[in-house]
């Protein structure tokens, strides 16, 4: 879905800055949260655990822990809470069975 | 001897008043804020580089946001300010927390939860899509980013938010494809006495129900949800309600807000061992505490704001500046006796007024007994209502801590904020006794996810 | 005198893990009557808030008969009880660190004495144990690998007994807490608070953490402390560490072990344990020991320091002095038998105990060497 989820409505005017979803490059803004910028660029935050289904968050006040993601390098941040930062580089998917394995 | 430590959890009207309170009685309150700023949820604070003005943000509380904002940012170094902070655990006499990796452990002699409130949840078919979203999660998006949750937003559920949101979503520029309410237009003629307490409020109410109808946005009342509809990869595609004369109505969305009023957060009071007492017009457990504030708990600790009980951000002032002169008295020191009584009865009508909206927005509590068995109950382990309808068939469970034990109902990340309160009412109706029978989840540390790399060094 | 009275061939006080197996076997295997009595929720102390360990490694070389035969118990467990109690033979290994490296004498030693008691152990080193388990942080230098060790979910087992023994005629009272208990003429007469009364010629006191109370209304006083187990659970991520793990070392405060369970979530147990009260019936975790877990826990698995816990437990669990269980008949009072006071190791022997319990209860004898276990070492009477 390259569509976005979240549609701006107002704040438009702020510098770029640039993340990478699943390694594509993605414009997204200063001031954003992580959360904001991954769904005003695409529609779901991340591969549910349980299900064959996707999540896209819930509460967005860091209650729900639903918007939790996966960074590039195996960390987890809470996508409604987190600040988006230039050069963050997240992914949607659930990482391989061998996430444990790197120091 | 050191000034006694007052610990105040929250930096939204409450905390934000209790801070104030305790700061002009010459003492240095630490204030504790999961957020980056203070002002909590109601009155969030956009981000530094946003330039939107009060009033495109807060509507007619735009004056009340400005001076809870003010009033904190006077306080400048007369309180010890942790933002970013997550009190994680109460025990030993401690209030335990988190900041990225650093944790700390503060006594105290007196400790103010202002912890606020989340949306209260009944699931429905499909509330697990992508795209469906807290009410609350829903203002937040506005408010705090000004972003709306969908290109297509249908708000549904009960309770003054669902108009105020659906109303700044339209004045914000956003299509809401219909508003859509469970509780009925009678329900809100019974309620008329006692909203009454606070007349410009209540005439804000009707003003935003116009609102709505003049942008030409269908609004329904009395509504039975049906399902959300859409792709469990892809995400909402619309929203089927009941009407009151049975007929069916569809409307297309790709995001829905929904909630039914709020419910307080809980958990640290649990903790710090409050008592807990069944509330019969919300149908909920909520803490015990006397007038002022004072819970029943082993060191001096106050509730205060919409975390103790939901009376609305109004009355949040008004309790944490209470709960803090009562804290003050309670360690000894001189308080204005005249202003308790004053905000006593200030807080006592806020109370008729929040009686009136639970008579007027009631927590459509037998929409559980209704659900399908297929329907997730539990948005964060994927637990259906038929798996906990099966788990008491099989283990007589006949409680919500032993139901969690054998169905992991509530076990998962949220710890049962979202779907605690409509458990307890699916297992009620499923078990045929009273909802207060079902019991409550108890709090368990850490009130949110704890960083296993707690303590190391940065 | 109008309290109602329940009769049985055998009753058994305290509804955990070894009191409602028994009431399975002695129902499933000698057609026994039994009366099953829990003070509070079946398996709700320590049988349901332990770490779930099914891991004979580690337990002292004359328990490994016991184990063994509890084992064969866990591996048929879903088929005998008609319930998942999330049993997963996975493995376990027990690992030592490099600043205890005389560790590693001692696990062979140990895998050598436990061979001949049917327990297979394979000690693992270097590049070996680093192969085929690279999550280990760099201070682990040996481990011993049991493969046919696992895990099951505590908080299912015991009521999964208790269910499945109801299922078979067995009474089970909830919420009963028994206040007196004697034996007058050939039954013994145990008077619950609400005055309900429970006869049989038989007893089994079952009890944990309480059993003490129960055991010296018949002269036998033991000394049983109470404490808490330090427990956390982690986010769900994705299946990666199939063996369950666990330190070995003398220091309490480095004890910590971990799980991954099928659907993700990583258990955590171990390091220090807390103090707890028998009679209240609740405990708290204290927040320094989860601390000091967590700390723990990145030494033995590093990447494990990029996850979050999301809920951390306790329970009540009964400690001997010498960590023994008490096991066997009472020394003064013929009828009466005990099993309890496990010291927090005793779930996965959990299902053999009650096995071995019921038989020896129901013919008199068995063949497992309860000799370690006798009363008569705290009491002295004889």
């Amino acid at each position: 879905m390259s569509q976005g989820r979240f549609v701006r409505l107002a704040e438009r005017d702020r510098p770029a800055i640039h993340i990478s979803i699943d390694g594509t490059r993605v414009r997204a803004m200063e001031g954003d949260t992580l959360m904001v910028a991954m769904l005003a660029a695409g529609g779901t935050l991340r591969q549910s655990e349980f299900t064959e289904g996707n999540r896209a968050g819930f509460c967005l006040m860091g209650a729900c822990q639903d918007c939790w993601v996966w960074t590039e390098s195996g960390h987890r941040l809470r996508a409604c809470s987190t600040v988006a930062e230039d050069g963050m580089s997240v992914t949607t998917s659930q990482p391989g069975a061998s996430w444990p394995n790197h120091g | 001897m050191a000034e006694p430590r007052v610990i105040i959890v929250g930096a939204g009207p409450a905390g934000v008043r209790a801070a104030e309170t305790v700061a002009a009685a010459g003492l240095t309150p630490i204030v504790i804020d999961e957020g980056r700023r203070a002002g909590g949820q109601i009155y969030r604070r956009q981000p530094d580089n946003f330039r939107r003005p009060y009033g495109d943000l807060y509507g007619t509380e735009a004056e009340r946001a400005k001076a809870v904002h003010d009033g904190f940012d006077a306080l400048g170094d007369s309180i010890d300010y942790r933002a970013e902070t997550l009190v994680w655990n109460i025990a030993d006499g401690h209030v335990w927390t988190a900041s990225g990796k650093a944790q700390e452990a503060l006594p105290y002699d007196a400790l103010i939860l202002c912890t606020g409130a989340t949306d209260r949840l009944m699931p429905m078919a499909g509330w697990d899509l992508p795209g469906t979203y807290s009410l609350g999660g829903s203002q937040v998006a506005l408010k705090a980013q000004a972003v709306s949750i969908g290109s297509q937003v249908v708000f549904l559920g009960t309770g003054p938010l669902l108009y105020l949101v659906a109303s700044q979503y339209i004045k914000a520029g956003a299509r809401v494809a219909a508003v859509l309410d469970t509780s009925s237009f009678t329900a809100r003629i019974t309620a008329l006495p006692d909203l009454l307490a606070l007349p410009s409020v209540l005439w804000n109410g009707i003003a935003l129900t116009r609102a709505i109808k003049a942008a030409g946005v269908p609004l329904l009342t009395g509504v039975t949800p049906v399902a959300i509809q859409g792709d469990a990869k892809t995400g909402v595609t619309g929203v089927t309600v009941r009407l009151g004369n049975g007929e069916e109505r569809h409307f297309a969305a790709d995001a829905v807000a929904m909630g039914y009023h709020l419910r307080p957060e809980t958990q640290l009071a649990d903790l710090a061992r409050c008592i807990f007492a069944f509330d019969d017009l919300t149908r909920q457990y909520l803490p015990v505490r006397d007038g002022d504030g004072r819970a029943d708990a082993p060191i001096p600790l106050y509730l205060a704001g919409d975390g103790a009980k939901v009376l609305g951000a109004r009355s949040a002032e008004a309790s944490g500046r209470l709960a803090a002169l009562a804290a003050l008295r309670d360690l000894g020191l001189p308080v204005d006796k005249g202003a308790m009584i004053m905000l006593r009865r200030e807080v006592g009508r806020y109370g008729r007024f929040a009686r009136g909206l639970a008579k007027a927005f009631p927590w459509p509590h037998s929409h559980a007994a209704a659900l399908a068995d297929d329907t997730i109950l539990c948005r964060c382990e994927c637990v259906t209502v038929g798996d906990v309808r099966r788990t008491m068939d099989v283990t007589g469970a006949a409680e919500t801590n032993r139901a969690k034990a054998f169905s992991r109902i509530g076990m998962g990340r949220c710890q049962g904020r979202y779907c605690g309160h409509a458990a307890a009412e699916v297992i009620a109706a499923h078990g045929d006794f009273p909802v207060a029978d079902a019991g409550r989840l108890r709090g368990q540390a850490p009130v949110k996810p704890l960083p296993i790399a707690i303590g190391e060094p940065e | 005198m109008t309290n109602p009275v329940t009769h049985s061939d055998v009753l058994i006080i305290g509804g955990g893990l070894m009191g409602s197996s028994a009431a399975f076997f002695l129902r499933h295997a000698h057609g026994k009557s039994v009366t099953l009595i829990e003070s509070d929720l079946v398996g709700r102390q320590a049988s349901g808030t332990n770490f779930g360990n099914v891991r004979r490694q580690g337990r002292p070389i004359h328990q490994l008969h016991l184990a063994n035969r509890s084992l064969e118990i866990w591996r048929k467990a879903n088929k005998l009880l008609g319930s998942d109690v999330e049993y997963l033979q996975s493995g376990h290994i027990r690992v030592c660190y490099r600043e205890r490296s005389e560790n590693i004498a001692k696990m062979e030693e140990y895998a050598a004495d436990a061979r001949q008691n049917g327990l297979d152990l394979e000690i693992l080193t270097g590049n070996t144990l680093r192969d085929r388990f690279p999550f280990f942080g760099t201070d682990v230098v040996a481990g011993s690998y049991s493969a046919l060790d696992g895990h099951a979910n505590p908080r299912l087992a015991a009521p999964a007994f208790a269910r499945a023994a109801q299922k078979l005629g067995a009474q089970v009272f909830e919420n009963t807490r028994i206040s007196h208990v004697t034996k007058a003429g050939t039954d013994f007469i145990a008077t619950a608070k609400d005055g309900r009364v429970f006869k049989a010629p038989i007893l089994l006191i079952t009890a944990g953490a309480w059993a003490g109370e129960l055991s010296a209304q018949f002269g036998e006083p033991v000394k049983l402390t109470a404490r808490s187990p330090t427990m956390s659970v982690t986010e769900p991520v994705p299946y990666a560490i199939a063996p369950a793990v666990g330190v070995m070392t003398p220091l309490e405060v480095e004890t910590v072990y971990f799980r991954q369970v099928a659907r993700g979530n990583i258990v955590l147990g171990g390091s220090t344990r807390g103090p707890a009260v028998a009679e209240t019936y609740r405990s708290f975790v204290k927040p320094q020991n989860t601390l000091t877990q967590l700390q723990q826990l990145r030494r033995l698995a590093p990447a494990l320091a990029r996850l979050n816990i999301i809920r951390v437990w306790t329970g009540i669990e009964g400690y001997m002095d010498d960590s023994l269980p008490v096991m066997g008949p009472s020394g003064t009072t013929s009828g009466l038998f005990y099993a309890f006071g496990f010291s927090g190791s005793g779930f996965q022997i959990g299902p053999g105990v009650g096995q071995t319990m019921a038989e020896l209860i129901a013919t008199g004898a068995t063949g497992i060497d309860l000799s370690h276990y006798r009363v008569e070492r705290f009491t002295g009477v004889k």
